[in-house]
């Protein structure tokens, strides 16, 4: 872990970006998440952990309405995006998600040229008005996940012939692509090795400075690295919120002191 | 937590290369199991095989025709130009034959050497004199179609050594028809016929072309409606329609009406379509509208499994940056879709090509000697043509019918085949 950025990294309190007050998710009967509030802050990595199955990617999709595609579940409770409900029966999901990007575990990027997988956001906002421009966020948006340089050359071949950890930074850069306001990341380097996911690391951290950066994992060392903020989730519960130096260093929460020292999960 | 060893029973001593009994045991159990599959396999490709051998067998000599090539004069005054497209054209043609018969007596014997040219060469001629008049008066070469009695006479249909009152063509035939190829004037080219004529009363001019028009525009209306209605009808249940017991009771429907027997469909269209709708009798529409019936379902379900199949990280990724469903949907699913789609469309096409009992309820057994020129005329179609042939007495019709099966399972070899690449092609790797 390294301690030295940990306790150098000073918080400036940015705003808030979003906010959930008693959160409750049941996938059918069975409650997956029980009353959660968490801050997320603007310019802010905020990271969520605690064992398999505790509800991280269950409270992770329900900052977009991702989970609004699974029939058997249910959100209750509040959630703002600066200010607005998200859940509001008036929001559109589909505006919601050009604003809350999010990037998968497993890298998925379309079937089709690499190209095409960065501009299909911006295409289906209408982001770009013609060519130029469209080409433009894509050389932005493939430069900021840090893939420009091995992808220049062959724009129009398909993305899945990437390798995976390409794959990966190709989802990220078309995430980034539709500009959103806050990234969602599950386990985004749980598929890479050692050298992409420190690659992926740097990029979260220069994203920090355009938007807000949600991400779960399983690695405290990448908790540790990354983030300003950390979640720590439970059977469902949120344990403990707060500065991610006060939670490695000193936890208030007996659970939390056993999951990080690795006795439980 | 791991506790110390165990060390209550010393572990048992077995050798690599002696096996033991239960080891034998599950090593027969394999061989028997194999020796099942590859019995099974063999049992299913010699019946395919005899079936294809037996099709062949009797059905070869249908793909070639004897033909007779004589010098027709044209006769003036038989053939006026102002009667045409009357005229006295078997006349002319029976006077050639005559020609090429020393033997024959131009009187008494003209009936019968008349009947060894095919009712249809005296057609053949008018035609040619009728496009260019100017014939008249010339002699052509006119190359026709025997009868099939010597037709059958000359593929070895008819046993020369059998008694005279119990074969189709008496000595004096069989000694002009040697005439005739010793004068070199008989050939037996590739049956074009086959193809290019619609059905006929004589085997020898019956074809295949309005059985293969007919079922072409049957399957082309099969296609136009099933097709858009069944991938619709997919599309929506599996990707918009919501889960309940609605949508469930659809589903086992579906399932349902793709085991209805085709029989019944028939039935129903000739209640609705021919008698409540007044649409007409033996046309390839309603036969086609009746096939789509039966497609419908095999399409239905064929485009749900293909939209199934398409990984969910494809459309949580076109969901993750902002599209709609209807746009990850027609942008995505429908795509990695299409092949799944096509294979299971030209699987159920080929399906209804081969079949017979709807089209027989809605009178596509007619006998209707020209092709159809549109999905609304009369017509026959491939499986309704092989029963109408199945049932003639000719002998050349017998091994027309096998040559018909052969054609139709052409098309359905093609058609499987066109699938299967389709499939191959497209196959993808997620
Ligand atoms: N689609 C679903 N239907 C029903 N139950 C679900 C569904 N998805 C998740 N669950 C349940 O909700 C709980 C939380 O799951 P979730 O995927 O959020 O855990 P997680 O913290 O992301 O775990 P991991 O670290 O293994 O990814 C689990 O008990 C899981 O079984
Ligand atoms: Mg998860």
């Amino acid at each position: 872990m390294n301690d030295m950025r940990l306790t150098e990294r000073n918080m400036t309190d940015q705003k808030i970006k979003m906010q959930a007050r008693g959160v409750d998710v049941f996938y059918g009967d069975t409650q997956a998440i029980k009353t959660v509030d968490v801050d997320i802050q603007d310019k802010t990595v905020t990271a969520f952990i605690g064992p398999s199955g505790c509800g991280k990617s269950t409270f992770l999709r329900c900052l977009n309405r991702m989970n609004d595609t699974i029939d058997v579940c249910r959100v209750t409770g509040d959630i703002r995006l600066d200010e607005e409900d998200i859940y509001d029966p008036r929001v559109d999901p589909v505006q919601l998600r050009a604003k809350v990007g999010m990037v998968f575990q497993k890298p998925n990027p379309f079937p089709k040229s690499i190209y095409d997988n960065v501009a299909y956001g911006p295409r289906i906002h209408g982001l770009a008005t013609n060519k130029a421009e469209l080409d433009e966020i894509v050389e932005k948006s493939l430069r900021r996940a840090a893939i420009w340089d091995e992808a220049k050359d062959r724009l129009d071949q398909p993305g899945t012939g990437l390798s995976g950890g390409q794959q990966q930074r190709l989802c990220i850069a078309r995430a980034v692509a539709t500009n959103p306001e806050v990234l969602l990341m599950d386990e985004p380097c749980s598929a890479l090795d050692p050298i992409a996911t420190a690659q992926v690391e740097e990029l979260i951290d220069e994203l920090r400075e355009r938007f807000s950066v949600v991400i779960v994992t399983h690695s405290m060392q990448q908790a540790a690295r990354v983030s300003q903020k950390t979640a720590f989730f439970h059977l469902g519960e949120l344990v403990e919120f707060g500065e991610t130096s006060q939670i490695f260093t000193n936890p208030q929460d007996t659970r939390t002191e056993s999951y990080i020292t690795g006795r439980i999960g | 937590m791991v506790d110390t060893t165990q060390m209550g029973t010393p572990p048992r001593k077995t050798s690599l290369t002696h096996s033991s009994a239960q080891v034998a045991r599950r090593k027969r159990k394999d061989v028997v199991l194999q020796g099942f599959g590859i019995a099974a396999i063999l049992i299913a490709f010699s019946v395919l095989f005899i079936l294809v051998a037996s099709l062949v067998r009797t059905g070869y000599t249908a793909f070639v025709q004897t033909h007779v090539t004589l010098e027709v004069f044209v006769d003036p005054g038989e053939i006026s130009e102002e009667g045409l497209p009357r005229g006295g054209f078997r006349d002319v043609l029976t006077a050639a034959l005559l020609e090429n018969l020393p033997e024959a007596d131009p009187d008494e014997d003209a009936r019968a050497v008349r009947n060894i040219l095919s009712n249809g060469a005296q057609f053949d001629l008018r035609d040619r004199v009728v496009a260019d008049p100017s014939l008249i008066g010339q002699t052509i070469t006119l190359t026709a179609p025997v009868s099939d009695p010597f037709d059958q006479l000359n593929k070895g249909g008819v046993n020369r050594e059998t008694p005279e009152d119990q074969r189709r063509v008496n000595n004096q035939e069989v000694a002009w028809f040697d005439t005739l190829a010793e004068a070199g004037l008989i050939s037996t080219p590739f049956n074009i016929g086959l193809f290019t004529h619609a059905d006929s009363r004589f085997p020898e001019l019956a074809g295949l072309k309005g059985a293969i028009v007919g079922s072409f525009w049957a399957l082309l209306t099969c296609f136009v409606i099933s097709f858009p209605i069944g991938i619709g009808a997919a599309i929506y249940l599996e990707e918009f329609a919501p889960r309940n017991r609605m949508s469930d009771f659809i589903e086992v429907n579906i399932n349902n009406l793709a085991a209805v027997p085709s029989v019944v469909f028939g039935l129903l269209a000739l209640a609705v379509f021919l008698n409540w709708f007044g649409l007409p009798r033996s046309a390839p529409f309603v036969g086609g509208m009746t096939l789509a019936l039966m497609t419908m379902p095999t399409i239905i379900i064929a485009t749900r499994a293909a939209l199934k199949a398409v990984p969910p990280s494809i459309r949580e990724a076109a969901l993750g940056v902002g599209a709609s469903k209807q746009q990850v949907v027609f942008g995505h699913v429908l795509p990695l879709a299409m092949p799944g789609i096509l294979t299971g469309t030209i699987i159920g096409l080929a399906q209804a090509l081969g079949e017979t009992a709807p089209l027989l309820l809605i009178g596509m057994n007619a006998f209707i000697t020209s092709a159809a020129s549109s999905p609304f005329d009369a017509s026959t179609a491939l499986p309704t043509q092989i029963f109408i042939w199945a049932d003639s007495p000719e002998r050349g019709f017998v091994s027309r019918t096998s040559a018909a099966i052969l054609v139709l399972l052409g098309f359905l070899v093609t058609m499987n085949a066109i699938a299967i690449y389709l499939r191959n092609k497209f196959e993808r790797r997620w």
